[in-house]
């Protein structure tokens, strides 16, 4: 999506084009840093910045379906909690619908009612001593949303919409299947009528079927419901299923964003191309994989990020950090050579590259 | 044609009134590798924990025959023989290399007791050794790694160490139980081709555990499909793969989310407990080509046109 810090590069062409639909969230410039304490010998303590999040830009729009991707360290969970006003960025801004989230929070329940979260373990997200009848009521009396006497009715209606039968109503979670439990948490997330639905992994370390049944619900609500999706997976499969757009992340930054199909199809940063060749393919051979990985957040190497694996550093890359700048007309990469073919091969680039 | 290196027939495992394995047969050649693929309680791992001989004995009850190298029936073999066997001629990777390694130990202690314990080395050349196991395995530095704990490396190194223990007294056969699923994906490729490296460059044999078909298709010869304990279809990977004839492989391929796939077309429900398990074809439950003897009836596993199939009424027309 365009990147809110470029609006100066936007033909006016296009900004009308842009301005169609009505930004929801919208992150400028976020930075996140931690303090952490690092031991360096007995009783000898450093304390040092982990930036775990560092110059984010992102704009997602109302109805737009946004996959968050990277790995693990890459920061998509800040971010989340970042999006959700759950951490406050130590620098940037991070707003909704104009407004700034932390504000938005502070001022009550209509941000919380608007914004729906699916977690990452559904299970451990449910009380295990309510039943699943009693987790859907709680939001929705909670938020108030409609009277005593019509909670049973409007439960009912809740899990008929994710696909459970009215009579899991009285089971535990416990006695539900890692499937079904990610159901009654979508149907507890959607019982607050919300805006936006955040999903962290809800399809993650399920069955092949069990995930497929999963990801046809979720595209169903989103087209009949008309839900803002922001969906945070590691799996390109999954994203380019689900969602339109795409942010990929890197250590804390967005390295690319723009039309999920357009993306994948021709990835311009070479960390992405990278993702996109080491998603298991039928009968290719195995990919050439990514030298090294991915380094510790808290030395990050000077200059890009990733050139310390990029088959096309350049020195350009290891002196200066690239930020995120627009390539063409929906897309943004932080790279200075996007598109670049890797002429370099990765032995090359071993010596370079520290593993730990 | 010679014998094979490993010839599982009938192999059954029973808990108490559970039938966790039901007749499951299936060979691996010299130099092989196999994936054994299904969904969670198929009972891939299971097999593997079973023939390394790690079942938790309990009330469970093992039939069936194994024939291994020379080794009648690895079914029933006793502890101490097990002893002179495990880690020396089979020998696992385990899916999650952070529990499996030994949080108190450094990893080159936890190599070195490997090679002094089976191979009988001193504390000196098992140390040597040692060093020289961890750079094969693609570990920089292997000399100062040596006395790394495990939470010190990360997960993609305490994978590596992994296979470096696991290869370390040149097994006939290694199992790789799901070796890549705690990984992210751009290490996945390296530890997968670092297993297939090593253990060609040694002729072991390799059985991983998967539950991802395009993964099987790019890194093992044949595949065996499984199904809540039954075998469903097994052969070549390039031909049940491309073409696969029993209707559960054919939905599992189905369910795959590729880049760029539009729509998914997943069978309804779920695997029935065992309480409810037919009789016949277990996945009789939820086949769409499911006729009315499949759920009394158990189709036997034929060989025919280069697959084994074990189905009542396969895809051959569409």
């Amino acid at each position: 999506m365009l990147e809110p810090g470029m609006d100066a590069m936007i033909d006016p062409a296009n900004e009308r084009v842009a301005t169609e639909r009505e930004a929801l969230f919208e992150l400028l410039d976020v930075e996140k840093v931690y303090e952490v304490t690092k031991s360096e010998g007995f009783l000898k303590r450093s304390r040092r910045k982990l930036a775990a999040l560092d110059g984010v830009r992102l704009r997602i729009d109302q109805g737009a379906s946004m996959a968050l991707v990277g790995e693990s360290g890459s920061g998509k969970s800040t971010l989340l909690r970042v999006l959700l006003g759950l951490t406050e960025p130590t620098q940037g801004l991070a707003l909704y619908r104009g407004r700034s989230v932390n504000q938005m929070r502070d001022a009550g329940p209509d941000f919380a009612r608007d914004v729906a979260m699916v977690y990452q373990d559904a299970r451990g997200s449910l009380n295990p001593r309510m039943t699943v009848g009693q987790l859907i009521a709680e939001p929705l009396r909670h938020f108030g949303i409609c009277p005593e006497a019509e909670i049973p009715q409007r439960t009912n209606a809740l899990l008929a919409r994710v696909g459970l039968a009215a009579d899991v109503a009285a089971r535990y979670p416990a006695a539900m299947s890692g499937g079904q439990i990610r159901r009654v948490a979508i149907a507890r997330a959607l019982a607050s009528n919300p805006t936006v639905l955040v999903a962290d992994e809800a399809v993650s370390g399920l069955d092949v079927s069990t995930q497929a049944q999963l990801l046809n619900l979720l595209r169903k609500l989103q087209k009949d419901m008309g839900l803002t999706l922001i969906f945070i997976t590691h799996d390109l499969g999954v994203a380019s299923y689900l969602c339109e757009e795409i942010a990929i992340m890197y250590l804390g930054r967005i390295v690319e964003t723009g039309p999920t199909q357009a993306v994948l199809d021709n990835p311009a940063h070479p960390y992405s191309k990278a993702l996109r060749h080491s998603a298991p393919e039928f009968f290719e051979p195995i990919s050439d994989p990514l030298p090294g990985e991915i380094p510790s957040p808290l030395d990050l190497p000077p200059g890009c990020r990733f050139s310390g694996r990029c088959t096309v550093a350049q020195s350009d890359c290891l002196a200066n950090d690239p930020a995120l700048t627009r390539q063409g007309q929906d897309r943004a990469v932080a790279c200075y050579h996007p598109f670049a073919m890797s002429n370099i091969s990765p032995e090359g680039i071993k010596e370079r590259h520290v593993t730990f | 044609m010679t014998a094979p290196l490993l010839d599982v027939r009938g192999l059954t495992l029973h808990r108490g009134t559970k039938r966790i394995l039901d007749d499951v047969s299936l060979t691996i050649g010299r130099g092989e590798t196999v994936a054994l693929v299904g969904e969670s309680g198929a009972g891939k791992s299971t097999i593997a924990v079973a023939l390394m001989g790690l079942i938790d004995k309990g009330d469970a009850v093992i039939e069936g025959e194994a024939r291994f190298d020379g080794i009648d029936n690895l079914v029933g073999l006793t502890e101490k023989q097990w002893g002179k066997l495990r880690g020396k001629r089979l020998s696992m990777v385990f899916q999650d290399a952070g529990s499996a390694l030994n949080p108190c130990y450094t990893v080159g202690s936890q190599l070195a007791s490997v090679l002094r314990r089976n191979l009988g080395l001193s504390r000196k050349t098992a140390q040597t050794r040692a060093v020289e196991l961890l750079e094969n395995v693609g570990i920089n530095d292997a000399a100062a790694r040596m006395s790394a704990y495990p939470h010190q490396l990360s997960g993609g190194m305490q994978q590596r160490v992994m296979v470096a223990i696991a290869l370390a007294c040149n097994p006939d056969l290694l199992f790789a139980d799901e070796p890549t699923s705690a990984l992210d994906v751009t290490i996945q490729a390296q530890i997968i081709r670092l297993i297939l490296d090593q253990t060609k460059t040694r002729g072991a044999s390799c059985i991983f555990v998967l539950h991802d078909l395009a993964l099987a298709s790019q890194s093992c010869d044949r595949i065996v499909v499984l199904y809540a304990g039954q075998v469903m279809e097994a052969g070549r990977c390039d031909v049940v793969l491309r073409d696969p004839k029993h209707p559960y492989t054919r939905l599992l391929k189905s369910c795959v989310v590729e880049i760029g796939t539009q729509n998914l077309d997943p069978p309804e429900g779920s695997v029935p407990p065992y309480e409810a398990m037919p009789a016949g074809c277990r996945f009789s439950t939820r086949c769409p080509r499911a006729q009315a003897r499949c759920a009394d009836e158990r189709p036997p596993l034929v060989e025919t046109q280069g697959r084994a199939l074990a189905c009542w009424n396969p895809e051959w027309t569409r």
